[in-house]
């Protein structure tokens, strides 16, 4: 009994606590990212290595709007439309001459293209990281922390613009379009869906998605050009644990993941609380390739 | 991709002169100019050469996997890492140093790692092979990085060149021009090597794993031990790039353990045509050349990756079979 | 009959068509036609490349030699989903529900087009409603949920939404139970009637020769025989081997 109640005494509650409004707050942000990649998957069977690279350059255009416009929440739109455009563009340009060949030059080119934007962003915007202020500077007592709206702010907003998402899926025509084409390309172009433009709809969408996190994540994460990569694995290992292709399972295991790293964060350093992910990971993959929340289709 | 070996399909335009005479008078004719290239070339770039030959061993270990497995890794920094921090490791630890100690003891860093991505790489297809790989190298990039009472962290580590050694026989210290004749040596031995086994029954059931893994495993071979024994290959290849890069510039460093080598060996292989063993040297040559050229051209901040990508996706669009596959075509024309 | 509808302006008009799949030769040179208002039955053996016919009508296999008319248009190398809207519907071979669209989805899916009025919608969906009742009862489920032949009756009301000018119909029946079969067939008869042009696809010998007013017979991946339905005599010995009955 001793030993439990000092194991017991031992966990800081308080420390704890503060790590799973953190983790919900981060997965939150990663849902939204990962769900514009799940989108892109389902439909192109392709995993966009450049989805870090859209949410790190969807930031630098949140800091640049918000230094432009002064209100942050015109630079979150301007940002995720700018990125979201830019991204139909990139789409045409490399990915559409690809469509029919081996997937493997799938993700060779998006490869390419994180590689091209990460170069741009560091020598666009130099090593250094930027900051912008939070917009909402109220904060609660959280324990000992004075613990800033701003993030809940923040998961609420992630939190609505996945129902939009889910919607737009559900009910929009080009909604309908998407997760037919998802189903069955071909038999969705036989139906008179232009697939192509589907395909670079999709991916403006994702684009979009992962500019709008960008920004939401700036003001208290900071802007640099290498964070993209830390991103999008976070990203694959959520759409993977979650099921590829599947929305909601996404949304699920962002949340987890992201819990899993605040909490193993308490005892890690954060460099190696990473691991912690990539071994839920590879348990998944061993055990449930088809990801933990799977429906079959 | 479209790569299927080319010297065997595409027939030549000079009919009386076989196949492998060519390859050999070629061969020949390359090793030549590299094997001059350290007496007629100034230190520096003859350095660079030797350098570039090491980068084309890591991309043609690699391309096993890409061109002939089809099965693209993202993790080649860790195979590469773990040979030279093996190296390291044996050099360092053990007086006097010991080349052949070093290879012995990168290889088999090499070898535990590639063991690990290998018992995974038999159940993963595509993508999650690929992600599982960079996944992999990441987990050992932070164990490097953070682990800095064995590895150095960040600082790395510095250690003594080894002797050329045969033992009763010879034990002379290297100099550039020997480094570079030795490299020269590993590398053209991996090449010949690597070409046998692509060209064996081995390396046969393997393109045909790339072409149609289903269809491969109905007919009876166990594509599991295959996959396994190429992960396997391919890391041991890697690993000894590492552990010639150790020797030759005498530290071992996180940096390359990171996903930028891993990254810089895949373009290699688009670059220079996957699933052509020798396309992935011409690409590495091509990648550090023209990397080398612009910054002496533009500066050293010069941002050479925007070029080089923007070319690496142009080749994926519009060369699929890389520079050398494009010069093989047009030469036969 | 068959006179009429070869002298008339042809609805569909494959000429001399090859087509690959990878290295295999699949179609050596098909040419066939379909007259407005007719139904052509397409009969051979197994692996004849009868749907690779229908495929290349639709744009979905691009023929490497020979051409594909439409509406006296040349639609070679256009893409399905420009054929579709120009008035080709498609009912594959297994289907192809979308499993997870509810049946309403799936009907939407040809429904969504530009210049379809809230009416003519209404107009098109109470259409097939009183074709297929069950259709309308499960509205709301998810295409994979529904029977074999539900999803049959679910694909050709799907195609049935583009409007199109000529359904191309592979194997309908396949796998039915054949009260399903007599059902699969009033519905040809019906969308006949309406002057909708169908290219059928059938293992079924007499029920294609019952529905189609001409047939072509395929063997090897090319037009072996061709004349009107009425004329086949199936006790042939000649007809016999090419249909393998």
């Amino acid at each position: 009994m001793g030993a439990i109640s000092q194991f017991l005494h031992a966990i800081p509650v308080d420390l704890l606590i503060i790590q799973t409004v953190n983790g919900i707050v981060t997965g939150m942000i990663l849902a939204l990212v990962a769900s514009g990649l799940t989108l892109i998957f389902g439909i192109m069977d392709v995993v966009n290595f450049a989805h870090g690279e859209l949410f790190m350059l969807g930031a630098y255009m949140g800091v640049i709007a918000f230094a432009a416009t002064g209100n942050f929440w015109l630079a979150l739109v301007l940002a995720a439309l700018i990125i979201g455009l830019f991204g139909a563009a990139l789409q045409i340009v490399t990915l559409r001459p690809l469509i029919g060949r081996d997937p493997l030059n799938t993700i060779l080119a998006t490869f390419g293209i994180s590689l091209v934007l990460q170069n741009y962003a560091l020598w666009q915007f130099g090593p250094v990281a930027r900051k912008i202020s939070e917009p909402i500077s109220a904060e609660f007592t959280l324990f000992y922390l004075q613990y800033p709206w701003y993030r809940i702010v923040i998961a609420l907003l992630s939190a609505a613009i996945i129902g939009c998402l889910w919607l737009f899926l559900k009910f929009n025509k080009f909604g309908v379009w998407i997760r037919a084409t998802t189903q069955d390309r071909v038999m969705a172009q036989a139906m008179g869906i232009p697939v192509p433009l589907v395909y670079t709809g999709v991916f403006a969408l994702g684009a979009a998605m992962a500019a709008a996190s960008g920004v939401l994540f700036a003001p208290f994460g900071g802007v640099d050009y290498s964070m993209g990569l830390q991103w999008v694995l976070e990203a694959f290992i959520v759409v993977v644990v979650g099921g590829m292709g599947n929305l909601g399972g996404s949304i699920v295991a962002a949340i987890f993941i992201s819990l899993l790293e605040a909490y193993a964060a308490v005892w890690l350093d954060p460099s190696q609380a990473v691991i912690a992910s990539f071994v839920v990971l590879i348990l998944t993959l061993l055990f449930r390739p088809t990801g933990l929340f799977a429906t079959p289709k | 991709m479209t790569a299927t070996p080319i010297d065997k399909t595409m027939p030549l335009a000079n009919a009386r002169l076989s196949h492998t005479t060519v390859f050999w008078i070629g061969f020949c004719a390359v090793m030549a100019l590299l094997i001059a290239a350290p007496l007629l070339l100034p230190q520096f770039w003859s350095g660079f050469l030797t350098e570039c030959l090491i980068w084309g061993l890591l991309a043609m270990s690699s391309d096993l996997l890409i061109g002939y497995t089809g099965m693209v890794s993202f993790g080649h920094s860790a195979f590469f890492g773990l040979g030279m921090y093996g190296a390291a490791g044996a050099l360092i630890l053990v007086s006097p140093p010991n080349l052949w100690l070093a290879i012995v003891f990168g290889l088999a860093g090499a070898a535990g790692a590639a063991l690990c991505v290998a018992y995974f790489s038999t159940r993963l297809r595509d993508i999650y092979f690929a992600i599982t790989t960079l996944i992999f190298a990441q987990i050992f990039y932070v164990i490097i990085f953070t682990w800095t009472a064995v590895t150095g962290g960040e600082n790395g580590l510095i250690f003594d060149r080894p002797h050329f050694t045969i033992p009763f026989l010879v034990n002379v210290s290297f100099n550039s021009k020997t480094m570079h004749w030795f490299v020269l040596a590993v590398v053209a031995g991996s090449y010949l090597f690597l070409r046998r086994v692509t060209r064996s029954p081995f390396g046969m059931v393997l393109q045909s794993i790339r072409e149609n893994e289903a269809r491969t495993r109905a007919i009876g071979y166990p594509v599991e031990r295959y996959k396994i024994v190429s992960v396997m290959l391919s890391g041991l290849f890697a690993g000894l790039a590492g552990v010639l890069y150790a020797v030759q510039k005498e530290f071992a460093a996180p940096d390359f353990v990171y996903f930028i080598t891993s990254g810089d060996t895949v373009i290699y292989n688009v670059i220079g045509g996957i699933g052509t063993l020798a396309g992935p040297i011409v690409g590495a040559g091509f990648f550090q050349l023209l990397r080398q050229l612009m910054s002496e051209w533009f500066g050293d901040q010069f941002p050479y990756l925007i070029p080089l990508g923007i070319i690496f996706i142009a080749i994926i669009i519009f060369l699929p079979q890389g520079l050398l596959g494009f010069a093989r075509r047009w030469l036969n024309r | 009959m068959s006179d009429t509808a070869q002298s008339a302006e042809p609805l569909v008009r494959v000429d001399d068509v090859h087509t690959y799949y990878g290295k295999s030769h699949i179609l050596h040179g098909v040419s066939l036609q379909v007259a407005p208002g007719e139904v052509v039955g397409l009969l051979g053996r197994n692996g004849v490349g009868k749907s690779t016919t229908l495929k290349t009508i639709m744009g979905l296999v691009q023929p490497t030699q020979g051409s594909v008319r439409f509406g006296g248009n040349a639609i070679t190398g256009l893409p399905p989903h420009k054929l579709a809207r120009m008035g080709i519907g498609y009912v594959p071979e297994d289907r192809r529900i979308f499993r997870l669209l509810t049946v309403m989805e799936n009907l939407r899916t040809g429904l969504d087009r530009n210049g379809v009025t809230e009416e003519r919608r209404k107009t098109l969906l109470d259409k097939v409603f009183a074709y297929f009742p069950v259709l309308a009862e499960r509205r709301g489920q998810a295409g994979g949920t529904l029977s074999g032949g539900e999803q049959q009756m679910l694909a050709i009301a799907r195609a049935m939404m583009l409007e199109p000018r000529i359904i191309l119909l592979d194997e309908p029946t396949e796998g039915l139970m054949p009260r399903m079969v007599s059902q699969i067939q009033r519905i040809i008869e019906a969308l006949n009637n309406e002057g909708m042009s169908i290219l059928l696809v059938e293992q079924n010998v007499p029920l294609t020769l019952a529905a189609s007013q001409r047939v072509y017979i395929m063997e090897k991946g090319s037009v072996r025989h061709h004349c009107a339905a009425s004329e086949i005599d199936v006790n042939d010995a000649v007809i016999k081997q090419y249909l393998g009955v």
